[in-house]
């Protein structure tokens, strides 16, 4: 009974993401450990991995972990749901802020050659890989709902949305996919 | 919509990423026990409000989250110049106070 109770349930469990065939589609990321620090960058570098980068709305990946710049002194930490600890450790007595956002915010994948416009439908940022190239990153919004958008290739994206959000993104996305043609 | 360049993300944002924080460079006494009533009222409830440039506080609230100040002409609703937060008021040309 009580390895039932405490199955972790996607909120996105039951909801029918927006996807067409060689056009778009939106899958769930994989479970991670998500954190937001806030400090010197220089205090967390080498322990997380990745050093986290300093030119504003950039990404660094390496693996499953990822720095995404936020802020001047603001970083979103991505690594796998089992290194939690892991990452935790590494700022460990260090005079900076690390909180532990993993079950804050749930992470989608958006993919295909039609990705751009259809954050677009609720995303004001210019999103041609002209202006915001692969390995760009930063908080924006899409309608009403506050995202992280990472170019992670030519024709994908990650969101991050907070998890209370995920029906409506959702249901925005599937809206807006009926103006996607082709 | 306007795009307002943010000082921290270093480029120019859609408007509804941004929320207006009032005017800026209004600075607090330092010593607010030794202020009188009225001067203090005047640094609580007392603003500018002038029809021309405007120098006023901005939030990236839905980007970066960072304050920031812009020079902002209240006729045209143009924003000449944004600076970070902390940094005096940039002086302007003649050609940018005309706001055109």
């Amino acid at each position: 009974m009580a390895d039932r109770i405490v199955g972790r349930r996607s909120v996105l469990d039951g909801l029918v993401l927006p996807a067409r065939n060689g056009i778009v589609s939106v899958i769930e990321a994989t479970p991670a450990a998500r954190f937001i620090y806030r400090g010197d960058p220089g205090l967390i570098g080498d322990a997380f991995g990745i050093a986290l980068p300093t030119t504003p709305m950039q990404a660094r990946a390496s693996g499953a972990r990822a720095a995404l710049w936020l802020g001047p002194d603001e970083w979103l930490l991505l690594a796998a749901a089992s290194e939690a600890t892991t990452v935790a450790a590494a700022v460990a007595g260090k005079p900076a802020a690390l909180v532990d956002v993993g079950h804050r915010q749930v992470g989608l994948s958006v993919s295909g050659p039609r990705a751009a416009a259809l954050l677009n439908a609720g995303c004001p940022l210019d999103l041609d890989e002209a202006e915001f190239p692969v390995g760009m990153c930063t908080r924006t919004i899409l309608a009403k709902a506050e995202i992280v958008l990472w170019r992670t290739a030519s024709d994908a994206f990650r969101m991050e949305i907070a998890r209370s959000f995920a029906p409506y993104v959702v249901a925005f996305l599937v809206e807006a996919l009926h103006g996607i043609d082709r | 919509m306007l795009l307002i360049h943010c000082p921290y993300c270093r480029m120019a944002r859609p408007e509804s990423e941004f929320r207006y924080g009032g005017e800026a460079h209004v600075v607090r006494p330092a010593e607010p026990a030794n202020v009188s009533d009225a001067d203090w009222a005047a640094f609580l409830y007392m603003r500018a409000n002038p029809k021309g440039i405007h120098a006023e506080r901005w939030r990236h609230v839905h980007g970066c989250g960072r304050f920031f100040n812009a020079l902002r002409n209240t006729v045209t609703d143009q924003i000449l110049r944004t600076y970070p937060a902390g940094t005096p008021q940039p002086a302007l040309d003649a050609h940018a106070e005309d706001g055109r």
